[in-house]
């Protein structure tokens, strides 16, 4: 609608303003704005290198060559029934295409295989739930039954609240896979995606014989929130970012997105017996 | 047992009544000693740890610990363990087996302390080596919450061949102020929170999470009655054989 000075109406600035295509994409970490179209096929920061987020099945299409997922069928049981959570599990799995916020399989990466998991983020912020601990914990036991290493690609806020003090246990349950994995003589890699915090990095997340994460990942066990809300401390802005931990010795290294199929081929490789299948 | 509310459960377990960690220990272990330090980097007093004898059969004993007439709250952060404190513990796991001591670990503590040192000096780290390792240790391995279980920071401890809480005493995922701060964004919920949580120990053994409850400790003749079913428990663990000990933990925790 125009006004009769020739103008547009508020309405139709605000409509007009709607129509304008979402183009930019800021990085979060150093806010250089990124032409969506022109966002490398990683999807990372030219500048800086952090690697935007990604849901599971962009991983796994970014990374395998094959990929046959395992249990896909496995969801959050009946007895949680209360109606917000449900809401948000129905969200979720839109948003992901998936009933849980792990997708876990057997892939291939440059002709390697592995068990491969990876959390998505999207899925409740990634949180652990029982049916997210028993999606890994098969994952572990599958590669152990077939000999294979894991790689786990962690991104999440934690435990899942709604689920109370069963969720506490999928740390332990999942650690009892990862165990009977490790004493089978297999390589577990653990790939910390941003963001992976509380009981996700207190469990599974720190318990690889190989720990990677990619540029400016936000790591950490307690979240700067309670941090600041129960001993009024200020924590600096990197505390919990990869380039910090891995100063302080906890991430065997950081590796570019662009670089992940490469070096975890590499590292497949050299666990399978040495130059010879190189 | 008569019923009560869950949050005066929860007022309980925080009880300064609750029996002090150390006195607990040195009434139940004879020839106590404390060990110090985790050999790395520090040595933190909220983990209260050594080893002596349990009618006779050595064995190691690690608490976390509140304030008692030895150290203040403010020392030990009001029982939240730092990462130096989980590391000491995870020592002298690895210490047992090695001599061939049954573990028992007796927890009071509302969570690992959150700082911003913990976090540099690997808090999760270590939580989650405690989880991995100690559950495959090849020694009878006997948890007991005597007061607060809370969070990643109890579990870190226990992970046994069972789990034990007292009477008063409480095991979550989070305070039931935090829940009802995170899911409600109102703090002052709590006691509605507690109610929804299942952190008593009456609810805990219905989900399988703890084996026992063991009736409150006050008097020596009470703590010789916890300190005899300890006893029977680690005779019972004692006599099995590794790999059906180990088997039968690795089920527990698999069944989650």
């Amino acid at each position: 609608m125009i006004n009769n000075d020739g103008k547009p109406s508020p309405q139709e600035l605000q409509k007009r303003m709607d129509d304008i295509p979402d183009v930019w994409l800021k990085c979060p970490i150093c806010g250089h704005a990124i032409y969506k179209k022109h966002i490398n096929e990683y999807r990372t920061c030219p500048e800086c290198h952090y690697g935007f987020r990604l849901g599971a099945k962009a991983r796994i299409e970014m990374l395998c060559d094959d990929f046959k997922p395992l249990n896909l069928e496995v969801k959050a049981a009946d007895k949680f029934d209360d109606p917000k959570y449900l809401e948000k599990l129905n969200k979720a799995r839109q948003v992901t295409g998936l009933n849980e916020g792990v997708l876990s399989g057997i892939g291939s990466i440059n002709g390697h295989k592995a068990a491969i998991g990876v959390m998505d983020w999207r899925f409740i912020m990634g949180s652990l739930g029982t049916a997210t601990g028993e999606i890994i914990a098969r994952l572990f036991e599958k590669a152990t039954e077939l000999n294979l290493p894991v790689i786990l690609f962690t991104a999440s806020g934690g435990a899942r609240m709604q689920e109370g003090i069963e969720s506490l246990m999928q740390m332990a349950k999942v650690s009892e896979t990862v165990a009977k994995h490790s004493q089978a003589g297999l390589l577990y890699i653990s790939y910390l995606c941003d963001p992976t915090t509380g009981g996700v990095t207190a469990s599974f997340a720190m318990q690889g014989d190989l720990i990677f994460s990619e540029p400016h990942s936000l790591i950490g066990f307690a979240g700067r929130r309670v941090i600041e809300r129960t001993i009024q401390q200020n924590p600096p802005k990197d505390f919990q970012r990869a380039e910090t931990l891995l100063k302080h010795g906890f991430l065997d290294a950081i590796i570019k997105r662009e670089d992940m199929k490469a070096t975890l081929s590499k590292v497949l490789s050299l666990h399978e017996g040495g130059d010879q299948n190189d | 047992m008569t019923k009560k509310a869950a949050f005066d459960r929860v007022l309980e377990a925080r009880s300064n009544d609750k029996i002090k960690i150390k006195t607990l220990v040195n009434e139940i272990a004879d020839n106590f000693i404390e060990l110090h330090g985790d050999r790395a980097y520090g040595d933190d007093s909220a983990v209260y740890a050594g080893i002596g004898s349990l009618n006779g059969q050595p064995v190691t004993i690690i608490g976390i610990r509140k304030g008692d007439d030895e150290v203040s709250d403010a020392d030990v952060h009001f029982g939240s363990a730092e990462p130096d404190g989980y590391h000491k513990a995870l020592r002298l796991m690895k210490q047992a087996e090695k001599f061939n001591r049954p573990v028992i670990t007796l927890i009071n503590t509302p969570g690992a302390y959150p700082d911003v040192e913990a976090e540099y000096h690997g808090q999760g780290y270590l939580i989650s080596q405690l989880i991995l390792q100690g559950m495959q240790l090849k020694v009878p391995y006997i948890s007991v919450i005597v007061g607060e279980g809370g969070s990643g920071g109890a579990l870190a401890l226990a992970v046994g061949d069972c789990v034990w809480a007292f009477e008063n005493s409480i095991y979550s995922i989070l305070s039931p102020e935090g829940y009802a701060t995170i899911l409600w964004k109102d703090s002052s919920r709590a006691r509605e929170a507690a109610d929804v949580m299942k952190l008593t120990p009456e609810d805990l053994i219905k989900q399988g999470i703890i084996d026992k409850i063991i009736p409150e400790v006050r008097t020596s003749a009470e703590i010789k009655q916890f300190k005899a079913q300890l006893f029977d428990k680690m005779e019972e663990l004692r006599a099995m054989p590794e790999q059906e000990m180990l088997q039968k933990r690795f089920t527990r925790y698999r069944g989650f």
